[in-house]
């Protein structure tokens, strides 16, 4: 008999009788957007991240320009910021990419009980690109943000891409006797773009 | 009676190397600042768990829902199991069971080898540790570079993870400070965790780029979707992962949900529980290797099929390994992880470790006061207190008790019994002086009066106070 | 109505005068009070222990003693959610009155006697330590880890108490350490505990730590001597009846 035969057949002898699986009924203490937009940065910035709203991307560009001038590896992914870093791709290898200063990415979501932002694969071309990058910014439509994480499951997909992440800050730890040190292994920092445009 | 017997009598010694809880607490309490250091340090973490907690309005629902979830997923696990395991492969996903700790050491080390494997590395993964990968592959010639911080720290210095949380929390910066500047050239006495996580980022970041394989943990696994979730502060599961030609995760059993709308309930609770975060930087949703990967996922038993048969202990498989029971747990604070002898120490350890072996931890369900604190922070709702009672029953019937305690219960019971002996008992001196706590008034025999003084044995009891006075 | 009082043996033995104000405090409020001569234990320290299986005779006696009473009476939180968990006869009927007619009492004072105040005078600074199974098991106070409203049956009462300051460690209801056996098999970390407790309550300069549970009032008492302390235990049921 092979393992699983001897797993699965332990567990049906084993298991107790069928249990109802319960229905998730958690409302949103809030029903206003802009609370929602309000917790997001206040949740997002207490777990060091950082949240500026914008009415125009051109100051997106012009960061990206300037950033570019001064000689940082630069990497954009969203085409309405400009040029497009066409190198990175799904297969690029990790010793590249570790040269990444600075990644644009778009988020799809935003969890405003949590600070989180949701990425698909497609958005961040290389699965390594958010965590290798040495700064990463996310750019979030600011009408995609949700009250909680249930609200957010129902809206995404998780099996429709081969991987997806919530990601809520830049890279912690506090390994060492509790003190919190940002930039462990992943992006020294996460600045979020909120885009009303 | 001298010490040594005393501890014969009343002690079951434990089999192997390892002390026995009690005697490696009493180690571990004699630097007493650096006992109240581990303990502030652990209560910081359940205070700020505390304060996360209480943001959430539905917090008591949400503990609920989590409960019952995961009673429910326990009742149909082998469907769920089944399920998972077609819509993983479907995905592209390279399934294998395993039995034991054994064939799933020896999975990996087959993988290894057929794909010729030089470099690997490994996030964290409390599964690994009660395996004992690490040890098995180096003796077949094989490093793991762990990458979690803490575990690295740990690594280096040649020992297990001291929780499942926070795997260097016994250890003070001054120690990491030394660890590091042996092992990754840092400066002598430079004690800033900021340069000592940047001394880690550096050396960890050449191991992620050349790594040929990738091993993480899984957090939960989505039976309808056959995928996984993966959780870390630091990145390092994913910067392993995503780095590596081949993927291995290790999951135990019990890591299965339904759907991904129950990631909904567990996400929220996990990383509260745990360290007072809203939610882990980085949770990470697995459904396919990505273009030129390999991905293994590797579902493990190891005496969990068992424990699923006992009745009373079933719903220790609930856990979702988030350790506030070890942070709020009074002893766990004031005797270190290290003090439990095994993977997953702390009150579910207590409870998880008698399953794999009860002879070797009997004495764990004893290292509690059944203060009941871990049941109330248990974000699954397990009983924890109530099966660290059963399991005392259970570890008696069994035989694993010593013989001394043995004959003290029995005497105590029979006068107990029988209220005329034990009026006699009573007015001879106050019996229960001599046998509670078991023995004579002697400082270094008795360890009841090593640090405290007796109660005074009073004239008269009340019952006899009571014959004189109201009848 | 009819108490039957349930004195735990230890306090039988070591603290009669916890009784003695038991018994009073109850007669006060204007309770028969009966004390069965022959019980004896609950058959705690041995289930505990994992000897529950030896607790038998302690149960059949329990039941001869309580199983004509209304009410059975304790000043002991921890017996009584003992006996509410555990206790079994042959007499399953009487078994089952008792454990769910069995009171801790500063439980049964607020929740079945309904009493709004107390004519007690202590005019000291007290300590509150709360004892984790009336606690957490009984439900006598809330618990700083779950998300609930805040209360306290204890000091409820405490507050009644002329002159009485009462105050609170910083660890609002952290264990002491006692732990029926547990405070000679683990008695380093055990008696670590309960001078943490007492530390605590020194930054509030009492002069007394008081609670439900002799047990773990024993235990601390028995570090204060150690220590020269001038702090003392008293039990709550000592307070409520003082004059």
């Amino acid at each position: 008999m092979s393992s699983r035969e001897k797993i699965l057949g332990a567990i049906s002898i084993n298991k107790p009788e069928l249990i109802e699986l319960p229905v998730i009924d958690i409302k949103s203490t809030s029903v206003l957007a802009a609370d929602w937009v309000e917790q997001f940065t206040k949740t997002l910035e207490s777990i060091g991240g950082k949240v500026i709203q914008l009415s125009s991307i051109d100051v997106i560009k012009e960061e990206i320009q300037q950033a570019k001038i001064g000689g940082e590896y630069i990497v954009n992914t969203l085409p309405i910021l400009g040029e497009v870093n066409n190198e990175i791709n799904s297969t690029m290898e990790a010793s590249l990419l570790e040269t990444v200063d600075r990644a644009y990415i778009e988020g799809s979501m935003g969890v405003a009980e949590n600070g989180s932002v949701w990425l698909y694969e497609h958005q961040i071309k290389n699965r390594l690109l958010p965590f290798i990058c040495q700064h990463l910014v996310i750019c979030l439509n600011v009408n995609k943000i949700v009250p909680n994480l249930h609200e957010a499951y129902k809206q995404i997909d998780v099996a429709k891409e081969g991987y997806g992440v919530f990601l809520a800050g830049p890279s912690k730890t506090a390994d060492i006797e509790q003190s919190l040190v940002i930039g462990a292994h992943g992006a020294r920092s996460l600045l979020v773009y909120l885009i009303s445009e | 009676m001298n010490p040594k017997n005393f501890n014969r009598l009343f002690f079951v010694p434990i089999q192997g190397a390892s002390l026995s809880h009690s005697a490696a607490a009493e180690i571990f309490n004699k630097d007493e600042s650096r006992t109240d250091w581990h303990d502030e340090t652990l209560w910081f973490v359940r205070e700020k768990r505390d304060k996360a907690v209480r943001q959430i309005a539905e917090w008591e629902q949400l503990r609920s829902l989590g409960s019952t979830i995961k009673d429910h997923t326990l009742s149909n696990l082998d469907n769920y199991l089944a399920e998972f395991e077609k819509n993983a492969q479907a995905n592209g996903i390279k399934v294998h069971w395993a039995i034991d700790a054994e064939e799933h050491n020896e999975i990996i080390l087959k993988i290894i080898r057929d794909q010729k494997v030089e470099q690997v590395v490994k996030s964290k993964s409390m599964l690994t540790e009660e395996c004992h990968l690490n040890d098995y592959l180096a003796k077949r010639g094989v490093e793991v570079v762990d990458t979690d911080l803490g575990e690295r720290i740990v690594q280096f210095r040649n020992e297990p993870p001291s929780h499942i949380v926070l795997p260097a929390i016994h250890l003070k910066k001054q120690d990491v400070s030394e660890t590091f500047h042996e092992h990754l050239g840092t400066e002598k006495g430079n004690n800033d965790p900021q340069y000592l996580t940047e001394a880690a980022r550096q050396h960890l970041r050449t191991k992620f780029i050349h790594s040929q394989l990738a091993i993480t943990g899984v957090n939960f696994a989505i039976a309808s979707t056959g995928g996984f979730v993966v959780c870390t502060n630091e990145g390092n599961a994913d910067m392993g992962a995503h780095a590596a030609k081949i993927h291995i995760a290790c999951m135990g059993i019990e890591k299965i949900i339904p759907n991904a709308e129950h990631l909904g309930v567990f996400l929220r609770l996990l990383a509260r529980s745990a360290t007072g975060q809203p939610i882990t930087t980085y949770s990470s949703h697995f459904h396919q290797p990505r273009v030129g990967q390999q991905m293994h996922i590797i579902i493990v038993d190891n005496g969990r099929t068992k424990q699923l048969g006992r009745p009373d202990f079933r719903s220790s498989l609930k856990c979702i390994r988030c350790a506030a029971c070890f942070n709020t747990c009074p002893v766990y604070r004031r005797s270190g992880g290290h003090s439990y002898h095994t993977a997953v120490a702390g009150p579910i350890g207590s409870i998880l470790n008698p399953n794999l072996d009860m002879k070797a931890n009997a004495d764990l369900p004893f290292a509690s006061t059944l203060c009941g604190s871990c049941s109330n922070v248990c974000p699954v709702k397990i009983d924890i207190h109530v099966q660290l009672y059963k399991w005392r029953q259970e570890l008696v019937s069994e035989g694993y008790t010593a013989t001394g305690k043995k004959v003290a219960m029995k005497g105590m019971a029979f006068v107990l019994s029988h209220p005329s002996i034990y009026r006699v008992a009573g007015k001879m001196g106050r019996w229960m002086m001599r046998v509670f706590p078991f023995i004579i008034n002697n400082k270094s025999l008795n360890p009841w009066y090593k640090q405290r003084e007796m109660p005074e044995a009073p004239k008269q009891s009340f019952r006899d106070w009571y014959k004189k006075n109201k009848q | 109505m009819k108490v039957g009082l349930f004195i735990p043996c230890y306090i039988d033995q070591f603290y009669p005068k916890v009784a003695v104000a038991t018994l009073e405090l109850l007669e006060k409020l204007g309770c028969e009070v009966v004390f069965p001569l022959n019980q004896t234990c609950c058959g705690q320290p041995m289930a505990n222990s994992g000897f529950a299986s030896l607790s038998e005779g302690c149960d059949k006696n329990f039941v001869a003693n309580f199983g004509e009473v209304d009410h059975i009476v304790s000043p002991s939180g921890s017996c009584v959610l003992h006996v509410k968990e555990h206790l079994h006869d042959q007499d399953e009927i009487k078994a089952a009155y008792i454990r769910k007619h069995i009171y801790e009492l500063t439980e049964f004072i607020v929740d079945v006697l309904k009493v709004e105040n107390i004519t007690a005078s202590f005019p000291h600074k007290v300590g509150m330590h709360i004892s984790c199974h009336g606690q957490r098991g009984l439900n006598l106070s809330s618990m700083s880890e779950l998300s609930a409203p805040s209360f306290s049956k204890p000091a409820y009462l405490l507050n009644m108490v002329k002159g009485l300051q009462l105050s609170e460690p910083k660890r609002v209801d952290e264990c002491c350490g006692f732990g029926g056996t547990f405070c000679v098999f683990e008695e380093a970390v055990s008696v670590k505990m309960g001078k943490d407790r007492i530390t605590e309550h020194a930054v509030n300069e009492v002069e007394y730590i008081t609670g439900g549970d002799v047990s773990c009032l024993m235990h601390l008492e028995g570090i204060l001597k150690r220590q020269g302390s001038k702090v003392k235990t008293i039990h709550i049921a000592e307070i409520l009846n003082s004059d």
